[in-house]
Formats: C-alpha cells, structure tokens, sequence
C-alpha cells in the first residue's frame, strides 16, 4: 500500500519562497507540508550573492522591483536581523565606465525614490581600500547582506515548529485529477525510492526555475527563461561594504561580503534546460577579469569555490540581455488554465521573497476560506537554537568557549565538532529518518573550508558508523557524493594551491581508497 | 653574497617523496656521491602499500592480478608511458633493489611475484597492491582465507572506525567482526593520535594491558587487525609481543594519512640514506638554477616562500623528483602549468577547461594527472622538437607526462622504476666523461 498523507496545503519547494510560504500559512494557523525534490536551497536560493538589495541596481531599467526592493530592505531589517548584516553599499565607476550613466543614476535613484547619496572618491577609497586607483566615482546606498541558508533554515525550522511537515528528497512524479480539481499528488521519496502521496485542499508550487516543469506535470503552462548567473567566493573578505559596479548590470559587477568571505559575480547566460548548470572556467575567468577592474587585488586572490544559480525570468521568450527582463515575480492562480487548486509563484528574487510569501499565502489563504491575516511583517524571525550550526563562526566560537575534551573535532578546518554532528543527525530523525553527508552539509559548516570535504568526509562517514546511522555500503556512496556536491564548486577554481589540494585528495580517495571503484562512482550528480 | 657556503656534489636529487628517496638509494648503492634537497616529504602521506600496477585501461577499470601481465598491456597501447622507457627486466631490478634496500633499513616489505595482493584501507574498500609491509601481511592473508578475524578500534581515534570497516567487508567476508575499546594507554584527552598512541606501544607495560583488554573479545578469531599504530621504531618488536600474548595473527590496517606507516617509511629511508653517506639538506628547495660553462648546474637553495639563497650547490648532474603539485615539481597557474626551476616545457591540455572532469571520479581520471615532463629514452626532459634540453638533468617519479598513478594504481613502482632509470642514466654520463 502506497502511503497517503493529507494536508490542507502541498507547497512544492525548498527555496526561500516555499520556506518563506510554510513559516506565512503556519503563523496563520494553516496546516501544511512543504516537499523538496533534493534539500532546502538547491536552486536559485542557495545560489545568489546573499545580497539583500536597496533597489539602486534596478533604478534605470526596472523601477517597480527597485521600490519592492527598497521596501523589503527596510522591513527585513526589522524582520530578520539575526540573517542580514547591515554592511552599507556603494556604487563605484572607474575609468572607462560609460559617463552617462554615472551623471544620470542620482536622478534614477531620485525619481525611484531609492536613498543614494553621492560620495567622494578619495574617501570611498579609503573607507574600501580595495578600491581600483581607477575609481572615478562613487555612491553610498542602503545595500545589505543576507545569509539565505540561514534564513532559509530559521524559515523552514519556525515553520516546523509549528507544526508544518518537511520532508526532503521528495520528488513530485504525477498530479491526480478529478475534473478541475488536483486531489493528491504522488511523489517519490528518492532515497527509500519508494512511492507515497499527499492529498491537499490545494497545491502551491514555488520550485523558482522548475516552475515550468512542475506545471507542465499538472497541466498547467509558465513560460519562463532561464538565465544562469556563476559567482565566486573569496577565501578572505574582500571588502566592509557591498560594493556594485556603477553601470548597467553587466558581469561580475557586485562585490558582496559575507561573514569572512565575499561573494563575487555574476555572469548571464541564456539556458535552454535545467541540466548540468555548473560554473565553467570561461566563466569563471571572465568574472576574475572583469571583477579586478573594480578590485585589483581580485585579480590574485584565493578563491575557495564557484557555483551558478538559475534566475527564473518572467518570460515571453525577449531578446536582447536577460538582464533587461523584470526582476519582479509572478503569482498564478491556474484556475485560468482550468485547475481550481493550483498556484504558481515564481520570477522574483531574495530580497523580495517574503512579499512574494505574503502575496501566495494571501491567495492560498482566499481560495480556502482563511480569513488570518500575515504575520511576517510583524513577528520576527528568531534564530532557533537547531540552525546555529550552519553560522559562519558559531562552531570555533562555540568551541573555545565549552571545550569539552570529550567532543571531537570532526572537521577540523570549520571547527565542527560530534556534539554538532550528533544534534543535526537527531533534528533529521524527527523529520524523515534519512542521514546523508551532503544534509549535514546544508545544516553546519563541514566540508566549507580549506579541504573541502578532504578529511572531514572520512571522520564523519567513521563516526557516521559509529552511530548505527550508516550500514553496508553506504559509506562508500555517502563519501562520494559530498566529495563529489564539493567538486562541483571546485573544479573551475583549481590553480595555484587549490590544484595541490584537489591532488592530494584524489591521492588518497582514488589512489589509496580506490573510491573511483565502487559502484555508483561513474554518475555525475 | 661571501657568507655562502657551496656544496660541491655529483648529483643532486631534487624531491623527498618516493621517487626522490628511491633515486637516493639507487645513488648511494652506486656510491655516486650525493645530496638529496626537499620540503615536507610526500612520502608522509603514503600508505605504505607499494603499487606496482595495477589498473588498465582506467576507464574500463580493468584490474590485473599480475602486474607484470599489466604492465606489458600498457606499454603496448601507451608507448609514451613513462614505464614504457624502461625494459622489463630493469623496472623488475629496480623493484628488487629498492624493497631490499627496505629490509635494509629495517621497514622489511612482503609481496608474491608475480602477483597483486589484495588489501583492506581504512574506509573499508579493499584494494590491490603489490608490496605490502610486513606489519599489514597478515591481513592480505586473512582476507584472502576469509579468516574468522576481529577487527578493532578506538574510542577517540578519529576516522578508523571498526564497525565500517566490517559493515563494507561483511558481504566477501562474513566472518569479520568490529570491537571498539578504549585505548589503554593515552592519558586524559579523548582526541586520540596515530603517532601519539603508536609511541605508547612502544612500552611493554601497555602492550600487555592492551593484549589483556582484547583478550575476552577474541573469541574463534584466528587473526587481529588494528589501526597501523602498532610502535613507531620496532613495529616488528611490538607486533610479535602482542601476537604472542593472545595467539593469533596480528597486523595493521593503514589510517588515513599521514599515517604512521608513512612516518615510518620516511624516517626509515632517511636514516638508511644518512647511513649511506647521501647529504639530505632538509625543509629547503632549490631557487634557481643556472648552467656554468663547464656545464655544470649551480643551484641557489632557500625556504619555502622566500627568494632568500641561503647556500649554493655546484653539481654534475640533477635529477628532477619533485612530483606534481604538491611536492612542487610543478606549478599550476591560472592560465598554464610551469616546471618552475628550469622552466621546462611541460606537456598539459591546451586549456584550463581541460584540465578537470565534472565528475570527480570520472573512470577516465583528470587530464590534467597526465600532464607532466616529456622525456627521451634516458629520463631526459625534452624540448618541443624532442631533444634533452640539458644532458645531465634528469627526471624521475610522478613529475613525468602520460602517467595516471593515481588511476592506474602504480605510483610506487612508477616512482621507483623511473628512479632507477635517471640514476643509471646519469651515471652512464660519469662512465662516458
């Protein structure tokens, strides 16, 4: 017997927006479970530059998203103060950088209302000394930083808490319909490779760049473009403040720091499927290049791992630089295409994602007959204790402070030691039984620094054991797929001392272990 | 610049991982008057398995179980290969005289002939292997017999853990069975050291508690196996006391690096070589390097990470050890790979997009693990059109194009083979001046 549960609502997603909606309907007393075909974040929400916009980027060529912008800023501040840095932003042009657009962007920001307040370029260099001696001009605006794992796990944590079900690694594989109506979805657990379904009052699907697909399965129709944006990560933090090319978007043209380390990028590629979207090392050199006109020590930093992201982009199929489409979103009530109980959300981005919750649940909200009215704009959003772990800076901190010689460092780079390991592992066994490498990943800091999974993948697969948490084989398949989840973040960015790492680890995972001979070992993930 | 000091050499090796260390004792076995320069030895993070060869063609992953057999299918289809510079007999010469240096410098090494032997590593996988040291033998042999056999750890041991490696072997092997106890002997931090608990071995008193603690456990196993810590000087002394206290076989399974099999086999050959008469200059690397007139190489010796020369070496001939990237042999830039002391042509994929597969373990290995020094049929680097670039530098080891070692399964070989080569290359350039 396959196994059913209900709900009142389905949300398809762990993105931002599918987080962000559970946690809006759980606070209005709405029941619901949110399935993710992978693990919170593995889209566009996990990566982007974790930047929480003031509007000015959009001030020339999109004014409507600009003013969202500026207002989600303002409340998320409020909102989710433990998620964001207030680092400040600035715009910079250098030499070369089309003069118009320079004279032109105080009076864009004025007519959209966006704060900027023009700066001197002697004093902005000495405010961000990485600054190009080429810097020409330069404008302080209200950018931020957000850390979108953590405020994608305080959403989905808060949301659980209250009763909302997770479960990851839960595909969408049909929608049962009777008449106009979808009365249960079927999924497939792609672990167990088992079979269940969910039966809903209505289904949401905010799966961002697969929002085509999924409607496609539900017989619905969203034309989306997608545009494939890579970014860089620094090994050491490059600058205090957000530092944006003062042009229209181009490539690499927003510095955005984080914690210890800066996220560089983007690039735009047009995409014709949602396969294989890694970093290429033409991208990846493209962004150097073009960054280092704005940094020069860019040019010659360490750089500890690349990936890409795909926007979701209203579409219509435009021509001409993807960067030109809007940036707003779009809510679908697909009662227009003849299925009563199924939304879309999608388009969008991070700074804007709690409005977009707020808009979906409104809609989820009418459609049930849910009079509650949002609370995101007036309950913060506290830190829960169970996501502490995935903070930059939380373990060795911790770690210092209650050394207990009995709680081994697994990950020795990260400071992550088994006490973190163990409470990650019990928050999995309350939700979905399943233990993976790469969920441990999602939730703390392992495998994030120099060695990239290197070591830390070994102690934590012994301990792992250890545990009765892992059995057979399964070492052998949970060690390969995080070295292989790091990679793919790695292997553009292998020069200098990187390289020497990446030998030493294929040293002793294929030379010594032989891993490359186990089954499983010859798929890509 | 009068301070100094110039070291005057025959041959100078320039690397301290096996190539270099092989190249060493082929050179003081030939009395050529030598010294050996190198940073953190590579050879730390060895297993202390010797492969000869093991795997071809990569992508099929064919395992051979005679690596004789295997190494003639290689040579047939990859005639740049660095073993294919190199005649059967010699690569056998070179592999029997450098294991016997090792029972000579008291790491004794056991291996069939003609034959891989299969072994266990420390996540549980067994691999194939040709020479294996004497404390890990017993394991190929109870693996192999499928022995009732116990397997233990240790609380606070980081990444050994028993119980995977009993749960990965169990289906070939049903009668293997994890204990996890405490180590008897390490005082108050739970965190626990190869090195650390291998020294405490050393003491008979713990011994005899750790034979006590395993007693009650044993049980119908007729062999032990434990993590390589098993003394760090006289690791035969400690294996044979504990054998005899419980009475049954005992051997080692290898952490994961650096281990202390690697640790041992680094201060093993460093002692033996010492004892030999070679100069090792340790913890520097050459600088710069310039040809006299006389043809002589004058080579400028410093610190990791300073340009500062510290002595000079005038000397007949060179051999290149340095391995790939992590011994520094070469350089991995953004836009091209280096060989940086001689600026050598190094052969590599045309661009950096090449150099990396997307899947990490990708049958067909990583272009990049192929690229390296080209050389003639006397392990001279060459030039485009084919030429040595000098007559009297040499290169040897992992730092060579066309070889995957890490694929193929025959780093140490490869290291050893082509040592031997370049040493009896160089010193045929002695005989012929």
């Amino acid at each position: 017997m396959k196994n059913k549960l209900k709900t009142r609502v389905l949300i398809i997603g762990g993105g931002a927006t599918g987080t962000g909606i559970a946690r809006d309907l759980t606070l209005r007393g709405v029941k619901c479970i949110l399935v993710e075909k992978r693990d919170i974040n593995a889209g566009a929400s996990g990566a982007n530059h974790g930047l929480l916009h003031s509007g000015a980027r959009y001030v020339s060529n999109d004014p409507e998203s600009a003013k969202e912008c500026r207002d989600e800023n303002r409340l998320l501040k409020q909102m989710a103060p433990d998620c964001i840095e207030e680092t400040g932003g600035l715009f910079v042009a250098v030499e070369g950088d089309d003069e118009k657009f320079i004279a032109d962007f105080q009076s864009y920001c004025d007519k959209a209302d966006i704060p900027c307040c023009p700066m001197d370029v002697e004093e902005a260099r000495e405010a961000e000394p990485a600054l190009s001696d080429k810097t020409i001009a330069a404008f302080a605006v209200e950018d931020a930083s957000v850390d979108p794992f953590k405020l994608v796990l305080e959403n989905i944590t808060d949301a659980q808490k209250l009763g909302c079900k997770f479960l990851r690694h839960s595909q969408v594989v049909k929608f049962n319909k009777q008449g106009n109506t979808i009365e249960s979805v079927d999924l497939l657990n792609k672990t167990t490779g088992k079979e269940f379904s969910i039966e809903a009052d209505i289904v949401v699907n905010a799966t961002g760049a697969w929002a085509g697909q999924v409607a496609a399965l539900a017989g619905a129709d969203i034309d989306l473009i997608y545009s494939k944006g890579t970014l860089l990560i620094t090994h050491s933090r490059v600058s205090q403040r957000v530092v944006n090319r003062l042009r229209p978007p181009g490539d690499a043209d927003i510095l955005v720091p984080g914690g210890t380390v800066s996220i560089l990028g983007t690039t735009s590629l047009r995409m014709d499927s949602l396969d294989k979207i890694r970093p290429t090392v033409e991208e990846v050199d493209r962004i150097v290049d073009e960054g280092a006109t704005m940094m020069p020590g860019l040019e010659s930093t360490r750089y500890i791992r690349a990936y890409s992201g795909v926007r979701p982009l209203l579409g219509g199929g435009g021509k001409g630089d993807d960067r030109s489409v809007t940036r707003g979103f779009d809510l679908v009530d697909h009662a227009k295409d003849g299925i009563e109980n199924f939304i879309t959300i999608t388009g969008g981005k991070l700074t804007t994602f709690r409005l977009m919750a707020e808009k979906t649940s409104d809609l989820v909200c009418s459609r049930i007959g849910v009079s509650a009215p949002c609370q995101t704009r007036t309950i913060p959003l506290i830190s829960a204790h169970e996501t502490r772990w995935a903070v930059p800076g939380f373990s060795p901190k911790n770690w210092f402070k209650n050394h207990d010689k009995n709680d081994l460092l697994l990950c020795e780079c990260e400071m992550v030691p088994q006490s973190a390991i163990e409470e990650i592992v019990e928050y999995f066994d309350i939700f979905d039984q399943q233990v993976d490498l790469k969920g441990i990943g999602k939730r703390s800091r392992i495998g994030k620094g120099s060695c990239q999974g290197n070591f830390c993948s070994l102690r934590i697969t012994a301990f792992l054991y250890d545990r009765d948490l892992l059995s057979a084989d399964q070492g052998a398949s949970e060690i390969h797929s995080f070295i292989n989840e790091r990679w793919k973040g790695q292997r553009c960015l292998l020069w200098g001392t990187p390289v020497v790492q990446a030998e030493l680890q294929e040293a002793m995972h294929c030379g010594f272990f032989g891993l490359e001979l186990q089954p499983n070992s010859s798929t890509s993930s | 610049m009068t301070n100094i000091k110039k070291n005057h050499t025959k041959l100078t090796i320039i690397g301290t991982g096996m190539a270099g260390m092989a190249a060493a004792c082929f050179a003081s076995h030939n009395r050529i008057d030598t010294i050996q320069i190198g940073i953190n030895s590579g050879i730390i993070y060895s297993s202390g398995f010797f492969d000869l060869m093991g795997i071809h063609p990569i992508d099929t992953q064919l395992t051979w179980n005679n690596p004789w057999q295997a190494i003639d299918q290689l040579v047939a289809d990859i005639p740049n290969h660095p073993y294919a510079r190199m005649r059967k007999p010699e690569i056998e010469a070179a592999m029997k005289q450098f294991l016997d240096c090792m029972e000579a410098a008291e790491c004794p090494y056991m291996f069939l002939k003609n034959q891989n032997t299969e072994v266990i590593t420390p996540v549980g996988t067994v691999k194939q292997t040709y020479a294996v040291p004497r404390s890990m033998w017993a394991g190929a042999v109870a693996l192999k017999e499928r022995q009732s056999c116990l397997i233990v750890d240790f609380v606070g041991l980081k990444a050994f853990s028993a119980k995977q490696i009993a749960d990965m072997l169990m289906p070939r092997w049903p009668k293997i069975r994890p204990l996890r106890l405490t180590f008897p002997a390490v005082g108050a931090s739970a965190d626990l050291y190869p090195e650390q608990m291998a020294r405490a071995l050393e003491i008979e008193a713990n011994r005899i508690k750790l034979a006590d603690a395993i007693r009650p456990h044993l049980a119908d196993a007729k062999s032990l196996g434990l993590p390589a810590i098993l003394g760090m000087y006289k690791p035969h002394q400690v294996r044979t006391h504990l054998e005899k206290l419980l009475g049954v076989d005992i051997f080692e399974i290898p952490t994961i690096p650096p281990s202390v099999p690697g640790v041992r086999l680094k201060e093993a050959l460093e002692k033996f070589l010492s004892d030999r008469g070679v100069r090792l200059i340790p913890q520097k690397r050459a600088l710069f390097a310039e040809q006299q007139k006389n043809r002589k190489f004058i080579l400028s010796i410093g610190d990791i990470g300073s340009d500062k020369t510290e002595q000079m070496i005038e000397t007949d001939g060179v051999i290149l050890a340095g391995g790939r990237f992590l011994g520094m042999g070469l350089y991995a830039g953004r836009k091209k790979i280096q060989e940086p002391l001689f600026n050598l042509p190094v052969f590599q994929p045309e661009d950096r997009a090449l150099w990396h597969q997307a899947n990490f373990f990708d049958p067909k290995g990583h272009r990049i693990s192929q690229a390296g020094l080209e050389i003639d049929d006397s392990f001279r680097p060459t030039d485009a059109a084919g030429k040595p670039v000098y007559n009297n530098l040499f290169a040897a080891g992992s730092i060579l194009a066309h070889q995957d070692w890490m694929r193929q399964k025959c780093g140490a070989g490869l290291a050893i083979a082509t040592a031997y080569g370049a040493v009896k290359a160089f010193r045929k350039t002695l005989i012929d001046r």
